[in-house]
């Protein structure tokens, strides 16, 4: 007997929550109880008075599996509000990344060219190192930091995606 | 607002919220709110002899007066023995709050005596849960914790307060009301899908009811409505195992039970009606059978609160959101308004009565009194035994459930007790202590197998304690009896671990505890038997002893459809594909 996992559509949703201890841990805990997938989290404190956390969730799934998911992070008590973005229409889509390139010679005016054409700023450099600041989609940042493994890769540090619906209106 | 200890907060706010009674076992880390209720003579405490039963003794309590069980226990192993039962509620929807003290907030995260991460470890088990770090949060806490297990789909609620919350004194703060700022669910139907609904219903010629223990969980109003809209639209009803009650088993639109161990009626009215109306019930795997040949022919209309049991497991054609009673009432006077009569439905009933006329409960027995007895006969008996007594009746897990299930009838809710959800052995005798607090001159059976039994038997202590006249009935047949059906089934009759080796002698035990005990050995001493039960007062425990070796029929085996039952023992081959082995 084989176990066979369906596949799925990328799906981001946006969840507004109360900002107290351990909601974070309910939300990734629903995530791994019921075997749904995380591709990207980001949480952090959206309101004046600190009351609310955003948390970004980037998951995968069949329509329906979407579908539960949402139902069942929206009857979690500590869940304002759930939003798919993909749902709404177009949304924008943004992740930070931190690079650090150590090398030299033609390996170190090879990526700083690169950096150029994807551009990423350079945030810190020594004699033998860049860091370099990079901001864009998850593909564009996957693209840089493949490019990157050609250059002298050290270490690279993400944020996961945080994304927002166009036009004037609010989640 | 009035300056208190946070000990005195928590009784203070038991007693606001009209909570009669906590079911408890004290410890370092509750002594404060100990101290406390023994200065406030209207709360009862009830002392078990385990956490665990503390719990179950609860949701008993709860689920036989449509009130919220509360719980109280000490930190570390206080707490994490209550968890089986926390979980048991929030698989069955039972309104429970737990209150677990916790040590000091200077020792969290130190590995203190008694400590353990209630809060993290039971954060998935509960609906929602606390860690009170102020004790002027204890008021509005508390005060929210009851009304977030009491309102949608209620479940257990657990707040942690630590042992320096508990000393501490704070101004003891009532909410006002109760508006959570995120927690809204929605309780009246929306309009335009209770219209679709009944438009589905008047035009449907095979319909069928399948309701759960959402119809008892919305009030006896709500069970009131389903016999309303049954007798408009002369439909068949079927329940599953929780929602047992909500329609009266004599009255002749009755089905029984769905599912694994359902009637052969229900399973095949389910598999070829052309709507199935669904009330506060979930498509559990136990209900469905195989999912892929799950009632193919049907619209399906699912009437839930919780928004995420829709679409869960069986996609639907109309989900309507909210309260089961007023979605009920909803539909009712939308049928009313629309002036429709109940259609013709005599050709769906002529197939029903088709399938009725097998008579799938029937089972093989000898009737002369020296003969053993079949567990079903002495459901049967103790049913006829107690007719016209409107008895409580809790269950434990396994073969006996399901006979229970099958061959003790009920016509009115909150009378079945019983774990559907997560299946807890040990569930049912202190679920019957619960239930016999809440209801002291009632008849309060837990029907038992003699493996169960043993998962909660200390609790023979509390009912000595409280003088209670619970009364339980075991059938023994001396094995794990459905652990032992699925192996004859499923691993050809190799019976690894399921014999109920060194039984302790009941008898003998009833009398250490000051309990009556009595046995059954033959089919001529069960009437007998049960009489002397139901006349004797106090707690009495019968040894039943039954027929080893009978199967709990009919059934759906892992992986077949609602079509594909085995309605008696030759019906069985003793072995199964893998794909069938790996379905619980």
């Amino acid at each position: 007997m084989k176990i066979y996992t369906e596949a799925g559509e990328r799906h981001v949703l946006a969840v507004t929550v109360d900002n107290e201890a351990g909601i974070l841990a309910k939300i990734t805990g629903l995530f791994s109880a019921r075997g749904y997938n995380i591709e990207s989290l980001t949480v952090a404190d959206i309101s004046a008075d600190h009351a609310l956390s955003r948390i970004t969730i980037v998951t995968s799934g069949p329509p329906a599996v979407i579908d539960q998911i949402i139902a069942q992070l929206d009857r979690l008590v500590p869940v304002h509000s759930v939003t798919d973005l993909a749902d709404g229409g177009a949304h924008v889509e943004r992740e930070i990344a931190l690079v650090k390139v150590a090398g030299s010679g033609d390996k170190r005016i090879e990526a700083l060219r690169m950096a150029d054409v994807f551009r990423a700023k350079v945030v810190d450099t020594t004699l033998s190192s860049f860091i370099f600041e990079i901001t864009g989609t998850s593909d564009k940042v996957d693209r840089f930091i493949a490019l990157m493994r050609e250059c002298g890769l050290v270490e690279v540090g993400r944020t996961g995606v945080v994304a927002i619906a166009r036009g004037s209106e609010a989640v | 607002m009035t300056e208190m200890s946070g000990a005195d907060m928590v009784v203070q706010a038991l007693v606001d919220l009209g909570v009669d009674t906590v079911f408890g076992y004290p410890g370092g880390a509750v002594l404060p709110i100990y101290d406390a209720l023994f200065k406030h003579p209207t709360i009862k405490h009830i002392l078990v002899r385990h956490e665990q039963a503390a719990t179950h003794a609860a949701e008993g309590y709860a689920r036989s007066t449509g009130k919220p069980g509360v719980v109280l226990v000490t930190s570390g192993p206080g707490a994490t023995n209550a968890v089986t039962g926390i979980t048991d509620a929030l698989m069955d929807s039972i309104p429970m709050v737990v209150l677990t003290g916790q040590v000091s907030t200077a020792l969290i995260g130190t590995d203190a005596f008694q400590e353990c991460d209630t809060v993290g470890i039971t954060r998935h088990c509960t609906k929602h849960n606390y860690l009170v770090m102020d004790p002027e949060r204890l008021g509005p806490i508390l005060h929210e914790a009851f009304y977030i297990a009491t309102h949608g789909r209620p479940g257990p609620v657990v707040i942690d307060i630590p042992k320096n919350v508990q000393v501490a004194t704070g101004n003891y703060v009532i909410p006002e009301k109760i508006a959570h700022k995120s927690y809204r669910p929605q309780v009246e139907p929306d309009a335009d899908a209770i219209a679709a609904a009944v438009a589905m219903i008047a035009a449907a010629e095979r319909p069928i009811f399948y309701t759960g223990g959402g119809v008892i969980n919305a009030g006896p109003d709500a069970s009131a409505a389903l016999r309303q809209l049954v007798a408009l639209t002369g439909a068949p009803v079927t329940s599953t195992l929780m929602g047992l009650g909500a329609f009266p088993a004599d009255d002749p639109k009755w089905l029984g039970m769905l599912g694994m161990h359902g009637t052969y009626e229900a399973n095949m009215a389910m598999n070829r009606a052309d709507l199935i109306i669904a009330v506060g019930a979930r498509f559990d795997d136990r209900v469905t059978g195989r999912l892929d040949a799950f009632s193919p022919d049907s619209k399906k209309i699912h009437i839930d609160i919780d928004r995420s049991s829709i679409n869960k497991i069986v996609p639907v054609d109309l989900a309507v959101v909210g309260d089961a009673g007023r979605a009920l009432d909803a539909i009712i006077a939308g049928w009313q308004d629309a002036g429709h009569k109940p259609r013709d439905l005599g050709e769906w009933w002529r197939r029903v009565d088709g399938w009725r006329a097998t008579r799938c409960l029937d089972f093989p027995e000898k009737k002369e009194n020296g003969a053993e007895v079949m567990p079903q006969r002495a459901v049967k008996a103790l049913f006829d035994a107690t007719r016209g007594m409107d008895p409580i009746i809790t269950t434990e897990v396994g073969q006996h459930q399901m006979w229970a299930a099958q061959h003790f009838h009920f016509d009115s809710p909150n009378r079945w007790l019983t774990s559907g959800g997560l299946g807890t052995m040990g569930y049912g005798f202190p679920a019957a202590v619960g239930a016999q607090i809440a209801h002291p001159n009632r008849l309060v059976i837990c029907i038992a197998g003699e493996a169960s039994l043993q998962m909660n038997i200390q609790e023979m202590g509390t009912v000595a304690q409280y003088r209670l006249p619970v009364k339980i009935f075991i059938l023994n047949n001396q094995w794990m009896g459905m652990v032992r059906q699925w192996q004859e089934l499923t691993y050809e009759s190799r019976y690894s671990n399921s014999y109920s080796d060194s039984l302790p002698d009941f008898v003998k035990l009833a009398d250490a505890y000051g309990w009556t005990g009595l046995r059954i050995d033959t089919l001529g001493e069960l009437a007998d038997g049960i009489q002397t039960m139901i006349n004797t007062p106090g707690p009495v425990i019968v040894d039943c002893r039954v027929a080893q070796l009978a199967n709990c029929f009919p059934m759906i085996p892992s992986g077949a459809a609602h079509t594909e039952m085995l309605l008696q023992p030759s019906d069985v081959t003793g072995t199964m594909d893998d794909e069938a082995k790996a379905l619980v």
